[in-house]
């Protein structure tokens, strides 16, 4: 391979949050990235200077990432406040050094969250995700027993506002961006996308009921209609997933014990 | 090294029913008495684990992600083939046979194809009824696509993220046994090493990610489902923690590798652009039905595009291929990609791309269509690339994709070591020397939600496991090589990096063992592997401890087998003297420069056992028997 000559070089200052784990607190380290193309992803800096800090003899900045397609929801942090940096819809791993300008100072801390638990440095544990879905995100059918796919026609538009709704990647960012540290928009994006599907029916009732109780039990918050969180998803998930997740979670509540 | 495929007898079509019916089975109350390891949570792994669990085995499954939602498959973009025939356009499961069997050039085994073509249909059936959100017409029926060049439209898709999709089923499936206490999950556990018990596989020892403390586990069988070994080659289209490791130790431990130099190169993504680069990214291989792809007719014409005329450009696939002209196969496009780009023709600033152009496109459909059409690929190439390919034309350069070669299995997709099975990527048996597009969901499906769960059945079935802990020797001999290992790495406190082995390794595999192959280069690569390795073990840098989370020594350890089974990798594909598929020798091509097969001496899978410490691995040969199937050239012009 021919050496790059790159086009356009910035040098940035980094203040990344360095904390070693869970039990010990953590602070803020200054850093000089030198020159840098503005074609680099934002990971492929750090992996720059975790380069540099290896040679150095120093820990690298540990942070969570594996597709670099913004599709896995493995990475994220949060730059100049802003979970997952400042381009809208851009996961972390898909935002470009292009973006900034020479000088720039980029605070980079992990999500924070009382239900996500710092693991180290930008990792954090996501898990209660996980917990949630358990609770009821799926449709409780076992292989095998599946009618032909064309039997029940769904019409295209539930089809596509169900998609809408599970391109949810799992990334936690809209956590990291509600004041309350919420986790309504990833759960009311699961709840929606099987609501809207005739497979969902069967369960529609205590699925919703029991993925909230879920969530409330896990210790994230509540909406308070700030909308940080569709501002901030990587994948565009809107904020109506909530309402309709509330208008769920009402009818549910209105049924009686044998409809469930 | 047994090679039996055990492929049941009759007709290939009812072959999968009689042996259905042949296999012993497990009494539903039986089946809680059995532990099941899989390893890996990506559309294979889950699927398994979770069918299994649904029949009421005890699970464990493991995966390197925090979550069971992450594997690579879930960055799969274009799609699901089934042989529906929902489009009344001639499809049957015979043609999707057919079609796989021609598209690996004929170095796959029948009857595992066959099967797959078969279960296409129930995988469709059963992933809309666990809500993935399919492709609409206005009807509510399904929506298909043609794909790959296929002449039926077969592939099931959801927008460019039908793996996403996907994904999110299986792993539904998973957190619903999870739920129901029927499936363990052990998120950010990365398998060490293999254990078997007086010949089977009995269990794993893994190292959790977050505490670094070892475990063992223990189990009446071990399903790996790891998917590919694309990174050996340091860049390519798989995420960043793709590895080898988990098949490589089960090779280790005893298990065949089949293949192991039958890769796929994806010939649009886009272009490598600097030496920090991590990882390569796909553009989805529909975009050539309307590209044109082209370079500078003269080697050294600098120009930029707009101010070249079309006299100074060469349209080198639709002058050498005018019938196909750009939708040649995956095989042949990369291959004349980068003979123009060896010319001295390639563009962009590395000299390492070719032109992929719309204007054409743009002038007779009109803007609009275009971008209904790709609109979603232009902005994530423009995301990466800062270039809009409405205004410019788009770079493209071949990357490695995807992984033909893996671990050997039999009809039941168990490897060489009893008890051990293998499924999707990680195993070698379905795609032959080169994978169809939208072939590799299915079969990762295919195996994990209808084959495993009935032929691990037949296995646990026949017995004779005596009680094996973890207490057992073989474990704690397992327990203390894989923790020597770890601690030896970070012991050698030396000047480089892992990233600079792994780049060093990479480059020199992309170079002798990439896209084309020769006896001499592949014969440095063999020369130079070894002392590579030999630099790794004595003068790599891994800084940190083995106590807490660190990705430096991760990536140490999966580069470390890496450096191991690259020499293997090249041994295949010296020892593999004509051009299939994805694997094309200099020295065996046609006139043409297409690649030319040797039906006659390497109708056959190389199956590698290993050797032991500093000893070659040793080849045997699964013979390919075509019954239905006559051999015949794969040809485009």
């Amino acid at each position: 391979m021919r050496e790059v000559l790159y086009v356009k070089n910035i040098n940035l200052k980094l203040r990344i949050w360095r904390q070693r784990g869970p039990g010990t607190p953590g602070q803020f380290t200054n850093y000089e990235t030198g020159p840098l193309s503005t074609d680099m992803s934002f990971l492929e800096m750090l992996d720059v200077l975790n380069e540099r800090l290896t040679a150095q003899g120093e820990e690298p900045v540990a942070f969570d990432h594996d597709c670099r397609e913004g599709i896995c929801g493995m990475c994220g942090a949060v730059v100049n406040g802003k979970p997952h940096g400042p381009q809208p819809r851009t996961t972390l791993c898909q935002l470009h050094l292009r973006h900034f300008h020479n000088g720039d100072t980029l605070v980079i801390e992990p999500f924070r969250a009382e239900a996500f638990k710092p693991l180290k440095d930008l990792m954090v544990d996501r898990s209660t995700f996980d917990g949630i879905i358990q609770s009821g995100g799926y449709v409780s059918v076992n292989t095998g027993g599946a009618q032909d796919a064309n039997a029940i026609p769904v019409s295209q538009r539930a089809a596509e506002q169900a998609l809408d709704a599970s391109e949810c990647i799992g990334c936690g960012a809209c956590v990291a961006a509600c004041p309350n540290a919420s986790a309504m928009l990833f759960v009311g994006a699961k709840v929606s996308h099987l609501a809207l599907l005739p497979q969902g029916q069967p369960e529609r009732n205590r699925r919703v009921i029991n993925m909230i109780r879920k969530m409330d039990e896990l210790g994230f918050g509540n909406c308070r209609n700030e909308k940080e969180c569709e501002r901030t998803c990587p994948k565009g998930v809107a904020i109506r997933n909530i309402a309709r997740m509330n208008r769920e979670f009402l009818r549910a509540n209105f049924l009686s014990a044998e409809e469930f | 090294m047994n090679l039996d495929a055990r492929i049941p007898g009759g007709p290939l079509s009812e072959k999968w029913d009689r042996h259905r019916f042949e296999l012993k089975l497990v009494n539903p109350a039986n089946r809680r008495k059995f532990e099941i390891i899989v390893v890996g949570a990506g559309l294979a792994g889950a699927s398994a684990a979770a069918t299994l669990g649904e029949l009421g085995y005890n699970v464990k499954c493991f995966c390197i992600q925090d979550s069971p939602r992450r594997g690579h498959s879930i960055a799969a973009q274009g799609g699901i083939n089934a042989a529906k025939n929902y489009q009344n356009d001639g499809d049957s499961v015979y043609r999707l046979f057919f079609d796989t069997i021609k598209g690996g050039d004929f170095r796959a085994r029948e009857a595992n194809v066959y099967r797959l073509a078969q279960l296409s249909t129930a995988i469709i059936d059963q992933c809309v009824a666990q809500g993935v959100p399919f492709a609409r017409e206005y009807g509510g029926l399904l929506a298909n696509r043609s794909f790959g060049g296929a002449q039926v439209s077969r592939t099931f898709y959801a927008r460019g993220q039908t793996g996403q999709q996907l994904l999110l089923g299986a792993y539904g499936a998973l957190m619903r046994q999870v739920h129901l206490g029927k499936v363990t999950m052990y998120p950010r556990k990365e398998m060490m090493d293999l254990v078997t018990v007086d010949g089977r596989a009995r269990g794993i020892v893994v190292r959790d990610m977050v505490t670094g403390k070892f475990e063992s586990h223990a189990a009446h069988a071990v399903v790996l489902a790891t998917g590919g070994y694309g990174n050996v080659y340091f860049l390519s289209t798989n995420a960043m923690a793709s590895n080898v490791s988990a098949t490589w130790r089960a090779h280790k431990r005893g298990a065949g590798f089949g293949n192991p130099c039958f890769v796929q190169i994806h010939p649009t993504c886009i272009p490598v652009h600097g030496t920090y680069q991590s990882k390569l990214t796909l553009m989805s291989e529909s975009l050539r039905n309307d590209g044109r792809v082209w370079v500078p007719l003269h080697a050294g014409d600098k120009r930029t595009p707009s101010q070249l005329p079309d006299a100074d450009r060469d349209y080198f696939l639709e002058r050498k291929y005018p019938a196909f002209g750009n939708l040649v196969p995956r095989d042949v496009a990369s291959r004349n990609a980068k003979e123009q780009c060896d010319a001295g023709k390639g563009v962009g600033e590395t000299g390492l791309a070719v032109y992929l152009d719309f204007a054409e496109a743009i002038r007779r459909d009109g803007q609009e269509t275009i971008r209904k059409k790709y609109g979603n690929l232009f902005d994530m190439y423009e995301k990466i690339t800062g270039e809009s390919p409405m205004t410019t034309p788009m770079m493209i350069y071949p990357a490695i994709h995807y992984t033909m070669g893996g671990l050997w299995v039999d009809y039941n997709l168990m490897s060489t070591v009893p008890g051990l099975f293998v499924l999707g990527e990680a195993n070698f048996s379905d795609h032959g020397a080169n994978r169809l597009g939208a072939s590799a969901l299915m079969q990762g499906l295919a195996d994990g939600y209808f084959v495993i769960p009935n032929t691990i059945g037949g296995y646990l079935a026949q017995g004779g496991f005596g009680t094996v802990g973890t207490d057992h020797p073989e474990f704690r001999e397992a327990m203390k090589s894989s923790s020597e290992r770890i601690r030896q790495l970070l012991r050698i406190q030396g000047k480089r990096t892992v990233d600079d082995f792994h780049r060093e390794l990479g480059l020199l595999m992309w170079d002798k063992c990439g896209m084309s192959r020769n006896e001499t280069g592949l014969k440095e690569a063999l020369a130079k592997i070894p002392e590579i390795r030999a630099e790794f073990w004595d003068n790599v840098l891994v800084p940190g401890d083995a106590t807490d989370i660190n990705q430096s020594l991760e990536r140490a350890n999966r580069v470390a087998d890496y450096l191991e089974f690259s020499e293997l990798m090249v041994m295949d594909a010296l020892e593999r003297r004509e051009s299939c598929g994805g694997h094309f020798r200099e020295e065996s091509q046609t006139k043409d420069n297409e690649a030319l097969r040797d039906d006659a001496n390497f109708t056959h899978v190389s199956v590698w056992e290993y050797g032991g410490p500093g000893q070659s691995p040793v080849m045997h040969k699964e013979p390919l028997v075509f019954e239905e199937c006559e051999l015949c050239e794969r040809c485009y012009t």
